[in-house]
């Protein structure tokens, strides 16, 4: 069976083909999670395999999800030991919608403590790993996700983001990673984080299995209330039209960063303008703006989510939390305390009304806006412990489309000096995630992504 | 002359007997349930799960405010208001800080307005059970749409607190949003007390510094008493020279007395902040006209139009409208009358009057139907079939009994035949008509 390193798209057309069944298929990602699962800690819980044949868009297509979805009978932790013995009895939205397209749960992955880092260090089950270099960080939160399309553990998998966390560790891991517009993809039964920021989105090996897994888990949903009723895009008919665009750079997002990061983006801009796309510099509100909008409005919003954990139900009491919950809760309590919302939350949303004022303003004069996605590539295990604040750092590029909710999409643009992934980010307009697809899927066709995703599972042959 | 003033303030929380919960498809019908079977992830509070406002709470709850005068906000918000406690699942509780959907409203009774602060909605929280050794949580009550209602603190006795709360019970019945049970729970009352010791007379003094909140009462004259007793408690402390601590106090109905629960210190930092889960609710122009178009006639209208179009006196028309089936059902019977026109020997103005003498002094029972009613009203109004020879008989009786009665009315005091009357109607045990009656004891008496 010739399976490694395909996408979904193929796996479907094999399924089709009976060159495999569906049963084989699971298999084989089965054995692979048992066979380096040890190595990268990406999954934390197996889902049992069916015998049934599903039907459907993904019809019998494997996928990992990260643990902060909550699935029906399977235990679901958002990596924390306060939920260490949580079975959900209700599916999330997205679980519900993906099991409706066919696709078949192998498990939840790891990631950091509810969404909490940039690394998935501070998950209680132990860091998952770069399969790059284990010694390094897969980048967080959805790390474990990340991971397991990077070894090809699993061909799609669900992530979540709040600034950053499907992007960065995309980023890191060298594959797809998409943030859609906030409220695309219905937020019911993911463990909340920042409320008025998370996004669940794909991580995949393809800019297409992205919009495919896209259109199965986007749309409006009567249990979300912030979830839009705008109709969901074709966006793997839209992503193949040639289009010519109007590219965006803004020096706000090219400074501070790394030589290796700033030359492989540079590249990626090269092959953007030699297919035609018209480049145009704007000016954006410095990035570092939106980090302290997003401290804030995150740490009040953590503070008040993980509220409900009050040791009264779930088995495991408040002393189960670890450092970096208790650090936000605190933080986040103080900032909504009696006297202080005005001058932090209250004005922190002023901002942020600024930040998304800004973001339409120059959507007026360009398609897309593209930046790298991280400023480094992946650090090594333990850098993130010794700065509170690292992740949120590390997550700069990512902060402006978090807070102000417009999509984007890491992709890989090559490998560093170190041999590590570089991602570069295309950012869209509010609900344009079909014109971030369409210039991520040019840009694969003409590179092939540099095989950056093919050097990845290449590690991992057997 | 100085003398004590009470200022109270009013807090009333309002449980709306909607289909469904205020935030999920639960059903809200949670009374005498068995605990925790109406209940999902949204009202447990479940990792994940997120609020959905139920359109008819916003829409009641509106129509309350509207119902009590207020000024409905076209831009309206929830928000999260955090403490922790085991009947609170998810550690806050969704309610309205700053931009409640009501505020500003008044309501009128008898010749006084009392100023309505603000209407606001929000979610009921589940029920403790303690038993021995443990407590348990019954969560069928999480989450239930709960209006508050908070007054100006215009209240100076505890009569007109009770006359207010007696007619906001009739008002949100006519509404048909909530039984407003008080046994049941449906509705929950909640004084703030303060008292200036010595007042000048001035009309708009300034408040005093302090006041406690009454809560765990359960009935309108539990409210009197218990403001009863706070002020008494409260003038004795402003004696000393002592200001009231501001406090929470219970109030114990069997030893009619109120006990401190908690006290200023202990006050939470709710920490608010907009309900991210929930958007802003807007409201166009039209939108709230169309949820106004089904505020009913109110009983203060009601009265209102009784005495002048149906002549009723003011006592009656109060009493037949305190009950929104009732007053329906007179005018029901009233329109009724119309079809056996002309009602021999009665003016047609006396009907409405005649018709509510019958249902208030349940002549008639008003559980029959209106044809019903008025075939055994015509009945009534029939002249009465009189025992003449009987009548002779008695009024010569009360005639001999009563020479007082007889020498007064000879000495033209004329109130005294309605008194002989009476003790006549006595005699013939009621069976007479009014009308012959008089007429033959003038005739008896003149002789």
């Amino acid at each position: 069976m010739d399976i490694l390193g395909k996408s979904a798209v193929e796996l479907l057309e094999s399924l089709k083909k009976k060159e495999f069944s569906e049963k084989e298929l699971f298999a084989y990602f089965h054995k692979r999670i048992e066979r380096y699962n040890s190595k990268f800690n990406a999954f934390l819980t197996l889902a049992e395999s069916t015998d049934e044949n599903h039907e459907g868009p993904l019809g019998g297509i494997p996928f990992a999800m990260k643990d902060n979805f909550c699935t029906k009978g399977v235990r679901t932790t958002a990596s924390s030991k306060v939920l260490e013995h949580f079975i959900p009895p209700y599916d999330s939205t997205v679980t519900i919608r993906m099991n409706q397209s066919g696709a078949v749960l192998q498990g939840k992955t790891n990631m950091d403590a509810w969404a909490h880092g940039s690394s998935t260090e501070t998950s209680d089950f132990g860091p998952s790993k770069n399969p790059w270099n284990t010694d390094r960080a897969p980048g967080g939160s959805s790390g474990g996700s990340a991971a397991a399309i990077s070894a090809y553990l699993s061909p799609i998998a669900i992530g979540s983001e709040t600034a950053g966390s499907i992007r960065q560790p995309a980023a890191w891991c060298g594959v797809v990673g998409l943030k859609p517009t906030y409220g695309r993809v219905p937020r019911y039964g993911v463990v909340a984080m920042g409320s008025s920021l998370d996004c669940p989105g794909p991580m995949t090996i393809t800019a297409e299995d992205a919009a495919l897994v896209l259109e199965v888990i986007a749309g409006n949903d009567s249990y979300d209330a912030t979830s839009s009723p705008v109709p969901v895009g074709s966006y793997r008919k839209e992503m193949k039209k040639k289009r010519k665009m109007t590219i965006g750079i803004a020096d706000e997002y090219m400074e501070n960063i790394s030589d290796d990061v700033k030359k492989r983006v540079d590249e990626a801009i090269e092959i953007f303008k030699k297919q035609g796309h018209t480049i145009k510099k704007v000016k954006l509100i410095s990035p570092k703006y939106a980090i302290s909008v997003y401290t804030i409005i995150q740490r009040a919003e953590v503070s008040s989510n993980l509220a409900r954990y009050d040791g009264i139900r779930y088995g495991n009491d408040r002393t189960h939390f670890g450092q970096e919950a208790k650090r936000r809760i605190m933080l986040g309590a103080y900032t909504l305390s009696y006297g202080y919302y005005d001058a932090f939350y209250k004005k922190a949303q002023q901002v942020r009304t600024l930040i998304i004022e800004d973001f339409k303003r120059v959507f007026n004069e360009v398609d897309v806006i593209v930046s790298p996605t991280t400023p480094v590539t992946a650090l090594k295990l333990g850098e993130f412990e010794k700065y509170p604040f690292f992740g949120e750092v590390m997550d700069i590029l990512n902060e402006g489309a978090a807070v102000s909710g417009i999509p984007a999409i890491n992709i890989p643009c090559g490998l560093d000096s170190q041999k590590l992934p570089v991602g570069l980010q295309i950012m869209g307009n509010y609900f344009d995630e079909s014109t971030i697809l369409n210039l991520a899927y040019q840009f694969e066709k003409e590179t092939n992504y540099f095989d950056v995703i093919k050097k990845g599972f290449e590690r991992y042959k057997e | 002359m100085k003398q004590q003033y009470p200022v109270i303030g009013l807090e009333i929380h309002v449980e709306l007997k909607t289909d469904s919960k205020m935030f999920c498809q639960c059903s809200a019908d949670y009374f005498g349930k068995k605990p925790n079977t109406h209940v999902c992830p949204v009202c447990l509070g479940m990792p994940g799960a997120l609020p959905v406002p139920n359109r008819q709470a916003i829409e009641w709850a509106i129509l309350i405010g509207k119902a009590l005068g207020c000024t409905i906000n076209k831009i309206s918000k929830f928000d999260r208001k955090h403490y922790f406690y085991p009947d609170l699942p998810k550690g806050y509780q969704i309610s309205q800080y700053d931009e409640p959907f009501c505020v500003n409203g008044a309501v009128a009774i008898k010749e006084k307005t009392f100023r309505i602060h603000r209407v606001h909605l929000e979610e009921d929280t589940g029920k403790l059970i303690h038993g021995e050794n443990k407590t348990l949580v019954d969560f069928n009550r999480s989450s239930v749409p709960l209006v508050e209602i908070v007054t100006e603190p215009d209240f100076h006795n505890s009569d007109d607190v009770r006359a207010f709360l007696e007619e906001l019970q009739v008002i949100i019945r006519y509404l048909n949003v909530s039984d407003a049970d008080m046994e049941k729970g449906s509705m929950r009352l909640e004084p703030n007390i303060s008292l200036i010791l010595n007042h000048d007379g001035s009309p708009d003094p300034e408040l005093p510094k302090y006041k406690v909140e009454v809560k765990n009462i359960n009935s309108f004259r539990y409210v009197k008493d218990a403001i009863e007793y706070e002020l008494k408690r409260q003038a004795e402390i402003l004696e000393t020279g002592e200001l009231p601590p501001q406090e929470t106090r219970g109030y114990n109905e069997t030893k009619g007395i109120t006990y401190s629960q908690r006290s200023k210190e202990d006050a939470h930092d709710y920490r608010y902040f907009p309900e991210p889960d929930i958007p802003p609710i807007v409201f166009t122009e039209k939108q709230l006209e169309q949820i106004f178009e089904s505020l009913p006639e109110l009983p203060g209208e009601k009265i209102i139009r009784y005495k002048t179009q149906y002549k009723l006196r003011p006592q009656d028309a109060f009493i037949i409208t305190r009950n929104r089936t009732t007053a329906d059902y007179f005018e029901h019977v009233v329109h009724e009358f119309e079809k056996h026109r002309p009602v021999s020997n009665h003016e047609v103005e006396d009907i409405p009057q005649k018709v509510a003498n019958y249902i208030i002094n349940k002549k008639i029972p008003v559980d029959v139907s209106a044809e019903e009613f008025v075939r055994q009203a015509l009945e009534l109004m029939a002249p009465k079939q009189t025992d003449t020879k009987l009548l002779d008989e008695m009024i010569a009786k009360v005639v001999g009994a009563n020479p007082k009665a007889v020498e007064d009315y000879n000495k033209g005091k004329q109130n005294s035949i309605m008194f002989l009357m009476g003790q006549v109607m006595k005699e013939m045990k009621g069976k007479a008509d009014a009308q012959t009656v008089k007429n033959e004891l003038i005739k008896i008496l003149s002789k």
